[in-house]
């Protein structure tokens, strides 16, 4: 089994007038192709920290980072960009769909972006939300949305690249218990699929749905448990 | 490599490009429907101001410039050089321009200085002054003058002249105070004068009474401090047996430059014996300058709404960004680049503009240009119009254009570049 992730002593320190704080203090990791991570921990423990150095939306103070082999560390910001559209999916957690475009031109939109035409980058789309069972709201705006049909748009759009890395920050945070579970249900099926998943969540019963859980306090990694 | 390195260059491009329009074309297509309209007018507003205001103030002058060719120079005007008397070889020059298919009309002309008085009979003391107005007396055939300058439409009291009338005069209204009443010492004028007054002709040493048959109000030029009679009285009175004449406006043919007649009796060497002008040329120069500031003063106003349409286009797209932060974080986020989502502002700010353009055309060339040419501004020394060219416009229409799409662009920048993870957080 190959690492598709593999982190080594990763810290992140922001400046502040009281002195540096350690938001993550030497992470070193692998992460299988194919796992359902869940990374979990207080508030303030570094679980999202930790998420936004992985999904290449921040750099780390110092450690290496490495994604299917790649270490990330050495890209400039416009190719870590073209990095994040081809390679990972990001779901945000409040949905963050663009509130201008419809269910489907929000899945299209980085499809079009990566190059295809815009027949196929529509057909790619319509299929995604069919897997999260949206066929028939893709033609309507977030406004006209609820909140679980929202992030289940953000998954679609996730997955419709086929990306090597789905990130997901508290995808669950805005959203009821009953559709919670439709969208872990989702991941689930998603992992089923061989889709790695990586999933920031502070409530203990969601991240006991992953196969593995790691566990974060003051910025270490306090736990690294596999869900048998 | 470099072929290589190029060609996925203009791939990323193109891809950014139909991203941005993708965007752009959605944010408009949903946006607030008075917003949008909002902006429309402003930028409609801008255009207008760009264009009319100059256009009226250059159109205050152009009015006079082209009634002084239309009423009195024509397009060429060949006049009487400085140290001579009169147009030498008159006839000669004449039958040359008679004989050019490039002029479609034209008109001789004799001119003297004279002086009109009034108050002659009625005056008990002969030391008394004289009520007395000085003009340049310009000697015409009636007929002809009227077909080359339509002299006969600017008569505003009495009849224009016929062939055969003697000792008729036309004056100009600035000549009598009835229509200009200006009570200055430095300034001249007839009391108690109107058409079919009888008035005293001095023209040297020779007088004669005449009657006023027309008062003229051309507003062009000189014409309306003239004094009109017709060219065989005035030849008689001057003594010009010798049918040499003092100035010749001549009307091309259509689409016949002007300074192609000009070249024509040039070559013929006739610039020896005349001067021979276009009528840009014999244009006084005060006119000109008056034009040139004008023309300046329409610039610096114009200018001025120029820059305040680019500050509102940069605060409503940087209103736009900045309320799109986190959107704009996020599709950087899942891999859309920045430049594509400035293309996305850049082409709403020229979406913006072109509409403003188009519907500030429409009114400018459909509504206010018409409306201008049939009800012209009266000025005392014109009728203003409204100048708009098509090329003048176009230009200021490229300006605003480049102006709105920078005024769009600096904003998306501003807020584009900011750090992916910070507007995704709002931080």
């Amino acid at each position: 089994m190959k690492p598709i992730i593999k982190t080594t002593d990763v810290v992140k320190r922001y400046k502040s007038g009281s002195g540096d704080i350690y938001a993550l203090r030497g992470i070193s990791l692998e992460i299988i192709e194919g796992q359902f991570v869940s990374i979990t921990g207080r508030s303030g423990s570094g679980k999202s920290t930790l998420l936004y150095q992985l999904g290449l939306l921040d750099h780390p103070t110092s450690g290496t980072i490495e994604i299917t082999g790649s270490n990330v560390e050495m890209l400039s910001d416009a190719e870590r960009t073209t990095f994040r559209l081809h390679k990972l999916g990001y779901i945000f957690q409040d949905y963050a769909i663009l509130p201008s475009l419809t269910a489907i031109e929000n899945v299209m939109l980085p499809l079009l972006m990566a190059g295809m035409t815009d027949a196929q980058a529509r057909k790619k789309a319509a299929e995604a939300l069919d897997r999260v069972d949206l066929e028939d709201r893709m033609h309507n705006l977030p406004s006209q949305l609820s909140g679980g049909q929202q992030q289940r748009v953000a998954i679609a759009r996730a997955i419709a690249h086929d990306p090597s890395i789905i990130f997901a920050d508290e995808p669950t945070a805005n959203l009821d218990s009953d559709t919670s579970k439709v969208v872990l249900d989702a991941f689930i099926e998603l992992n089923r699929e061989g889709q790695t998943i990586i999933m920031v969540t502070h409530e203990d019963e969601y991240a006991k749905l992953a196969d593995r859980v790691i566990e974060l306090s003051d910025g270490r990694m306090v736990g690294d448990t596999v869900i048998s | 490599m470099p072929f290589v390195a190029l060609a996925r260059k203009i791939t990323r491009l193109k891809t950014d490009i139909r991203v941005g329009l993708f965007l752009s074309i959605r944010e408009i297509r949903r946006a607030n429907i008075w917003t949008t309209l909002l902006i429309m007018v402003v930028m409609t507003l801008t255009f207008l101001n760009l264009t009319v205001v100059g256009g009226i103030l250059v159109g205050l002058i152009e009015g006079g410039v082209r009634g002084d060719r239309d009423r009195y120079t024509g397009d060429v005007i060949v006049s009487t050089l400085i140290k001579k008397d009169y147009v030498e070889q008159s006839q000669e020059i004449i039958s040359f321009i008679q004989s050019l298919p490039e002029v479609s009309d034209f008109s001789p002309r004799y001119l003297s200085s004279g002086t009109l008085q009034t108050g002659y009979k009625t005056r008990s003391d002969p030391s008394e002054k004289l009520d007395q107005a000085g003009g340049v007396l310009v000697g015409i055939d009636p007929i002809v003058e009227a077909r080359v300058t339509h002299l006969d439409q600017f008569i505003i009291k009495g009849e224009y002249l016929e062939p055969d009338d003697y000792d008729q005069i036309l004056v100009g209204q600035n000549l009598l105070f009835k229509y200009t009443p200006i009570d200055s010492p430095g300034f001249q004028n007839l009391k108690d004068v109107d058409a079919g007054s009888k008035v005293r002709l001095v023209i040297g040493t020779s007088t004669r009474e005449v009657t006023i048959k027309g008062v003229v109000n051309a507003k062009a030029g000189n014409i309306d401090q003239q004094i009109y009679m017709t060219s065989r009285q005035l030849r008689a009175l001057i003594g010009r047996t010798d049918y040499n004449i003092d100035e010749i406006a001549i009307i091309a043919a259509p689409g016949v430059d002007p300074k192609t007649i000009q070249l024509l009796m040039a070559n013929q060497g006739f610039t020896d014996l005349a001067s021979i002008q276009t009528s840009d040329e014999a244009l006084p120069k005060f006119l000109r300058d008056i034009k040139a500031v004008f023309a300046l003063l329409g610039n610096i106003i114009g200018g001025i709404g120029l820059v305040v349409a680019s500050i509102t286009i940069f605060i409503v797209i940087f209103v736009n960004a900045i309320t799109r932060r986190r959107y704009i974080g996020i599709m950087k986020g899942i891999g859309v680049n920045r430049f594509a989502i400035e293309v996305s502002y850049i082409i709403q700010s020229m979406f913006y503009a072109v509409f403003g353009m188009l519907l500030g055309s429409i009114i400018l060339f459909g509504v206010l240009q018409p409306y201008f040419d049939a009800h012209p501004l009266k000025f005392p020394f014109s009728d203003g119009i409204l100048v708009a060219t098509v090329l003048g416009t176009g230009l200021r229409a490229l300006v605003l254009f480049v102006a709105t799409m920078i005024a769009g662009y600096i904003p998306a920048r501003i807020v584009a570049k900011q750090n992916t993870l910070d507007a995704i957080l709002g931080r």
